[in-house]
């Protein structure tokens, strides 16, 4: 690895703060490494993002191209890895364009949860009273629906796209990070930094922010990454009713929903995306619980 | 001496498997306990003490490792017990009771099954042998009413009655060994003095041998026959009690007697003397003595050359040091106070002080807060702090001293009477509605090291960050500002780059009191600073406390319930119980008698490190009750040993007045109780 190299040499030079922060940052990255659970988790995300960067060298066909003659045969072949779908679609080149909306629409959704959950759980814990009481109810009222029928009024009313769905799963992610982040926030608002941030005639946004926030992050970071992997499944069952990404391009959900009725004939149609959102959510979980033991090392 | 000893360590090396390799924190340890002796291991944190105690009962986890030598109990070599073995072992023969009771007490089980469990588990007994062996343990711990406290779990009962507990489950099985690790830590030296007569009296009456591990060595000398003192891993002497508190040989035995605050001593006349450095963690070993690095008597050419031993001293039995000086040590001497307090300047400049100051608590109850219980945490304070000087307050906890603290500072707002910082009243204004110059005037230290820096902030940006709130300009060069800081506070400046967890609770505290500096204040209020602290620390701290109180005249409001650190430090002394003012006056006058029942009950409970001195103690019955009782009496009467019958309950007692502002409320006369008080050995007036 030459990333712990070039760090020792950084720390030559006289010690700029950013560089410093920058090794700081470097170190906790490597750290990954001394969990094998992460180590996993990273290596898979980081497959499923280079299949999705690379998309355009990796898929040997265009995603919705069809191949009539391939039709007959639609099972694994020399031209197509993967075989074809229902509709002589490469399975293969459907799969490389499909990780793409997934690995932007999940995490954008994931930071848009956190960042309201976050807003909204420090407002509630470190306020308290009527402001904790509105905020909490509001969010017990939304976490109360059945998430299903609201995707499928949401998406239905105002229309199927990308943007939607980040919309849609930001709002129904976010109550949950509230919770989490306002029973951290009962608890730290007590500590003894507070006070002296208080004594210092600090505002309730710093001590929330820079005095609060930072300490709460450890769970957090872990709660982005299950929350991630949760919304991969959200997507592709959102494909599969249906009311996910518009067709012909491609979705993984969606190609579940294109082809499972041919399970008894065809089963790679459907196995090969539902293998792939799988092995992403795994993933991401394994992240989760190697940063969760990470964490308690400390 | 019986021969055949009952656990005997034989030259035992353990050590922990960390990500920097294996670190040898023990290297080689010898020691014996006899049958029926009472062994004390001290030593400041770090020093391996608590891995002894965990060895024992092979309890050292996944990291741990025994590398050499055996460990024997009963002339058993433990390492050997297979598990089977080793269960019957533990708890049967070898019982342990740990620092935090509630840590060892199961919260969804009541005491009584939990003390029952144990002869059932360990002996097989029935369930109506073990209820009545549990009902005659709790009494022997003398916890009243053992029936009802049997049927109550962890959480109803308080912080002394929970150790007894432990105590009780520990001694049921009638084990030969009871390992006791920090067993008074983090309780009130009125619960502390009560739990170590506890010990020193079941001991004697069962003849079980213990293992008593402390950091502070007048605790354990209340209890032991023998003491081991410890230093990074290795026993740097070992002796009887009387032999290391009248003739230590060990530089370090003499450093940690040195800084431990005693009554009578006093900022002026005795300072005390901290260990110079700090343990420095094991993980490389030089040749030579470990303490040579902070000793100040070492000789280099000898002290760092060779390995030393624990050698045996000529004509004192039992007496061993590893030092190449031992013998030409000086003898030691304590140091005591020399000549009388002054009562230098009587209350002339007063910066804050608080008059009939009042705090009622609205404790919600119910839906929508529909019921609600008063909670009286301050009642009609009225206390004054010198400039310059220092104020004490001293308690038990939920006397309301932290309220009062709070209060002063504004993280809470009275709700009766007023506080006045140099003649303006502040006692309503909140944190937030105080102005810039108010929060300069008026900072806090806190108590717990491990809560009061940000863990996510480096120590360079705490305190930047508190000179940019609370000076009038900014600092053109804040890191110079806080190198600056950090020196006053005796800290390296490269201290700024690093984050609270890579600092020793010392660290943590200079910090802090870095940080309360910023802004110069004229008033520094300290939240128990150095209760959380090993003493040897302690020591540095009160030092860097009292020297910065001469150097920029700062006024000091020091609450503590250690009434030997307070003797130390301060200048007035007010005495709170309940949330009220029961004495207050000027330190020499609150520590001589007359004085109020309830300070003469806490003076009476503080450890004295002197085996030849043995007072008249004043035990007091259970714990401080709840505030929010309607009070018309004295609020000491419910647990007073002077109580004269129906008056104290139900009139308030008057405020006495004596000579230089010295006042105590009771109904005893203060010269009844001067005749009564006098009469009692009296340590700061003998020390004298």
């Amino acid at each position: 690895m030459t990333a712990p190299a070039t760090a020792e040499a950084l720390s030559v030079s006289p010690p700029a703060t950013s560089r410093r922060r920058a090794r700081d940052g470097w170190r906790r990255l490597a750290r990954v490494g001394e969990s094998t659970p992460a180590t996993v988790g990273v290596l898979i995300i980081l497959f499923w993002l280079a299949v999705a960067a690379l998309a355009p060298l990796l898929a040997p066909y265009p995603p919705n191209a069809t191949d009539l003659a391939a039709l007959a045969h639609p099972t694994p072949s020399r031209a197509h890895w993967l075989g074809t779908d229902h509709l002589g679609r490469d399975l293969l080149s459907r799969l490389a364009w499909g990780a793409r909306p997934v690995l932007v629409i999940a995490p954008l959704a994931v930071l848009g949860a956190t960042a309201l959950g976050c807003l909204l759980g420090l407002a509630a814990g470190y306020h308290r009273r009527w402001i904790d009481l509105v905020l909490t109810r509001a969010c017990d009222i939304v976490l109360s629906f059945p998430v299903i029928i609201l995707y499928m009024i949401i998406l239905t009313t105002f229309g199927s796209s990308a943007w939607n769905i980040v919309g849609v799963l930001t709002l129904t992610k976010a109550p949950i990070i509230a919770r989490i982040v306002r029973g951290m926030t009962l608890e730290l608002r007590e500590c003894e930094y507070v006070a002296a941030a208080k004594m210092r005639g600090e505002s309730a946004l710093y001590i929330m922010v820079v005095e609060i926030l930072p300490n709460a992050r450890g769970p957090l970071i872990v709660d982005m990454c299950l929350r991630t992997g949760y919304n991969i499944i959200i997507i592709g069952v959102l494909g599969f009713l249906g009311i996910g990404l518009p067709p012909p391009d491609p979705d993984w959900g969606g190609m579940v929903k294109d082809t499972y009725g041919m399970m008894s004939v065809w089963p790679h149609m459907a196995l090969v995306p539902c293998a792939a959102i799988s092995s992403l959510v795994i993933g991401f979980n394994l992240l989760a619980v190697g940063l969760r033991e990470l964490g308690l090392r400390d | 001496m019986t021969d055949a000893p009952l656990l005997e360590f034989r030259d035992v090396g353990i050590a922990y498997a960390t990500r920097a390799g294996e670190v040898p924190v023990i290297p080689a340890l010898s020691f014996r306990v006899s049958a029926g002796e009472a062994m004390g291991l001290v030593g400041e944190s770090g020093c391996g003490k608590s891995t002894v105690a965990l060895s024992i009962v092979r309890y050292l986890g996944r990291a741990g490792r025994l590398v050499r030598g055996r460990i024997l109990f009963e002339g058993r070599d433990l390492a050997t017990l297979d598990d089977e073995e080793l269960r019957a072992v533990r708890g049967r023969r070898i019982a342990m009771v740990y620092q935090d009771p509630m840590a060892s007490l199961n919260p969804v089980m009541t005491v009584g099954r939990q003390l029952m469990e144990v002869p059932m588990i360990h002996e097989g007994v029935g369930a109506a042998t073990a209820h009545a062996r549990a009902i005659e343990m709790l009494r022997e711990v003398n916890l009243s009413d053992p029936e009802a406290v049997m049927a109550r779990y962890p959480h109803q009962l308080s912080g002394g009655q929970q150790q007894r507990i432990v105590i009780a489950m520990a001694l049921i099985a009638e084990p030969a060994l009871l390992v006791m690790d920090e067993p008074t830590t983090g309780l009130d030296v009125t619960v502390e003095a009560a739990v170590l007569d506890l010990v020193r009296e079941l001991r004697r009456r069962r003849r079980t041998a213990i293992l008593f591990i402390s950091h502070n060595l007048g605790t354990v000398v209340r209890v032991c026959d023998r003491i081991g003192v410890m230093y990074r891993g290795e026993l740097v002497e070992e002796g009887s009690i009387r032999q290391i508190f009248t003739d230590p040989r060990h530089p370090y035995t003499r450093g940690l007697l040195d800084c431990l605050p005693v009554l009578g001593r006093d900022k002026r006349y005795a300072p005390l003397v901290p260990i110079p450095g700090q343990l420095e963690p094991a993980l490389s070993r030089p040749p030579g003595c470990g303490f040579a690095a902070r000793c100040i008597h070492v000789d280099r050419a000898r002290c760092t050359s060779a390995p030393i031993p624990l050698l045996p001293r000529d004509g004192a039995r039992g007496h061993r040091v590893a030092c190449v000086r031992a013998t030409e040590l000086a003898p030691w001497a304590r140091r005591r106070a020399e000549g009388t307090a002054a009562d230098a300047a009587v209350v002339s400049d007063p910066v804050i002080s608080t008059q009939r100051l009042g705090k009622v608590y609205h404790a919600r109850s119910g839906l929508f807060g529909a019921g609600r219980a008063a909670v009286r945490a301050l009642r009609d304070v009225d206390v004054v702090a010198v400039r310059g000087q220092t104020l004490a307050i001293v308690g038990e906890s939920g006397c309301g001293k932290s309220t009062l603290a709070k209060v002063l500072t504004g993280i809470e707002v009275a709700t009766d009477g007023h506080v006045t910082l140099d003649g303006a009243e502040i006692g309503r204004l909140g944190v937030d509605g105080r102005s810039r110059e108010l929060r300069r005037k008026l900072q806090m230290v806190f108590q717990n090291p491990d809560s009061t820096l940000n863990p996510s902030h480096t120590v360079g940006y705490a305190i930047s960050r508190a000179l940019r709130r609370l000076r009038d300009r900014a600092p053109a060069d804040p890191s110079a500002g806080v190198a600056r800081l950090l020196e006053v506070v005796k800290l390296a400046p490269q201290m700024a780059a690093r984050k609270p967890r890579q600092l020793s609770g010392g660290e943590k505290q200079r910090v802090a009191i870095a940080r309360a500096l910023a802004g110069d204040p004229d008033v520094i209020v300290a939240d128990e600073p150095v209760s959380a602290l090993d003493v040897s620390v302690q020591a540095t701290i009160v030092n860097l406390l009292a020297e910065l109180q001469a150097a920029r005249g700062t006024t000091l409001v020091f609450i503590s319930h250690d009434l030997a650190v307070v003797r130390y430090l301060a200048d007035h002394v007010a005495v709170m119980y309940l949330g009220a003012v029961v004495e207050f006056g000027r330190v020499a006058s609150v520590f001589a008698p007359p004085y109020h029942p309830y300070t003469e009950a806490l003076l009476s409970a503080v450890p004295v490190p002197d085996p030849d001195r043995q007072y008249a103690r004043i035990l007091l019955e259970g714990a401080v009750p709840r505030a929010s009782e309607r009070l018309r009496g004295c609020p000491f009467a419910t647990r007073c040993p002077r109580k004269l019958g129906a008056v104290c309950d139900d009139t308030p007692p008057p405020v006495q007045r004596l000579p230089g502002g010295h006042h105590i409320a009771c109904h005893i006369p203060t010269a009844e109780l001067e005749t009564l008080q006098t009469a009692l050995v009296e340590p700061s007036r003998e020390e004298r």
